[in-house]
């Protein structure tokens, strides 16, 4: 049985622990306020670019003159991967379930004989991918969420990929991030970068009716088409580092609550044996003295 | 009742700035300026650094300045997808006129083009903006 002092002990460092979750935790609330309004605001800009560029996508499907960006390198063997995840841990399973997603299409695509590059947003997907896939592992890009997340980061990494898919380096590229929805529930989400896929409903629409809209174009379309589409790709990691770092926060938020609370039940247990304890040995003691008086 | 305004859009990648019903707009378009009425013909153009007007009633209710960017109209709406964009009252004149002394330096120390094409449309951007703030 423990004795006193190893309860005190271990009762004072349980509520030192709950003192920092119960810190981080509102730490988290705080920034998780900022970066979900700035995750709101970035949705409807990349809504209205994803709308307009499918249905740019759509008129000029199946034309010569198509941009690689937009109709792919014509291959389909090497895979970029862009792992989304956060710089810090203690964020419950928030980077762990977007590299199990990264895991599975990994291991999907191998298994069709495709070769898989990675490139890690963030250190601690790196940190989680680097055992297995290490030799995949192009490089690691840290800091995107410090101090803020910022367009002009994105366009780096947008560029970056620019350059690469250039350089024949991949053929298809697909970011990995988690979607936030609430501060309880974030949606890993995949999705496809380049060659630039035209949503679903979009697809329909023009095969359904043929008549959506035939647009004209100033200047003309190629020149808009190959102005949009790296944009539009800066523009989805944008959108997809905002939506990972309001996720961040709301996956802190919620860990370091039920571990405040966890934090919480314990010291409570701990406290109903310690003064168990105590009163035992008052009890014992007392027995002692009176047993000791009748001796005599 | 038929439909006489236009649904017109200006969001830029950090937030949805205007979206209203309202009488025309003026964009300022990569090949001229140009008015969008409600059942405007199917357009997508480049925007050129400029200014944004939104007509109410025959007047200029507010006037935005942008960055370059995109626009799509279609029949019942405008959408404008900016690269920056804030109201004209709201430019900070010495602060323009600090980058466009800025772009021309780094025009000045460009080395290759990429740099060169990057500073010139800096310049653009702040002439633009200059201008803006002076009408």
């Amino acid at each position: 049985m423990a004795s006193l002092k190893d309860l005190r002990v271990r009762i004072a460092s349980v509520k030192s622990t709950q003192k920092i979750t119960s810190a981080m935790k509102m730490v988290a609330a705080a920034k998780l306020r900022r970066a979900q309004e700035q995750a709101e605001a970035s949705r409807p800009y990349a809504e209205r670019m994803e709308r307009m560029l499918g249905s740019l996508a759509v008129s000029v499907a199946g034309q010569d003159g198509a941009p690689p960006l937009l109709k792919g390198s014509g291959k389909d063997d090497v895979h970029l991967i862009v792992v989304g995840t956060a710089d810090r841990g203690l964020c419950g399973g928030f980077n762990s379930s977007i590299v199990r997603q990264a895991r599975q299409m990994i291991h999907a695509l191998g298994g069709q004989g495709k070769t898989v590059k990675l490139l890690c947003v963030g250190r601690k997907g790196r940190d989680q991918l680097r055992r297995d896939y290490g030799e995949l592992i192009v490089d690691t890009i840290e800091d995107v969420a410090k101090p803020t997340v910022t367009f002009d980061k994105a366009s780096a990494i947008a560029g970056r990929l620019t350059q690469m898919f250039q350089a024949g380096e991949f053929d298809v590229c697909t970011i990995i991030y988690a979607q936030f929805k609430s501060a309880i529930t974030q949606i890993v989400t995949p999705q496809q970068l380049i060659p630039f896929a035209v949503p679903e409903e979009q697809k329909d629409a023009a095969t359904g009716s043929g008549a959506s809209a035939v647009y004209e174009y100033e200047p003309d379309e190629e020149e808009i088409l190959a102005a949009l589409l790296p944009r539009n790709i800066a523009v989805q990691i944008f959108k997809a580092l905002l939506e990972n770092n309001a996720s961040e926060q709301g996956a802190r938020m919620t860990a370091m609550d039920s571990a405040t609370r966890n934090a919480g039940d314990m010291i409570d247990r701990l406290t109903l044996v310690y003064n168990r304890t105590r009163q035992a040995a008052i009890t014992r003691e007392l027995i002692e003295i009176i047993s000791a008086k009748e001796a005599m | 009742m038929i439909e006489t305004r236009v649904a017109f859009e200006l969001v830029s990648p950090e937030r949805l700035l205007l979206s209203e019903s309202v009488d025309m707009v003026v964009v300022p378009g990569a090949e001229g300026d140009f008015g969008v009425l409600v059942r405007h013909a199917p357009l997508v153009s480049g925007v050129r650094p400029g200014v944004i007007s939104v007509y109410n009633g025959g007047q200029v209710t507010e006037r935005i300045f942008v960055a370059g960017g995109f626009a799509e109209v279609t029949p019942s709406r405008c959408t404008v997808l900016a690269e920056q964009a804030m109201p004209v009252a709201e430019i900070d004149r010495m602060a323009a006129e600090q980058q466009l002394k800025d772009a021309r330096e780094d025009l000045a120390d460009a080395k290759d083009d990429d740099e060169r094409d990057a500073a010139a449309r800096q310049i653009a951007v702040a002439e633009a903006m200059i201008q803006a703030s002076a009408s």
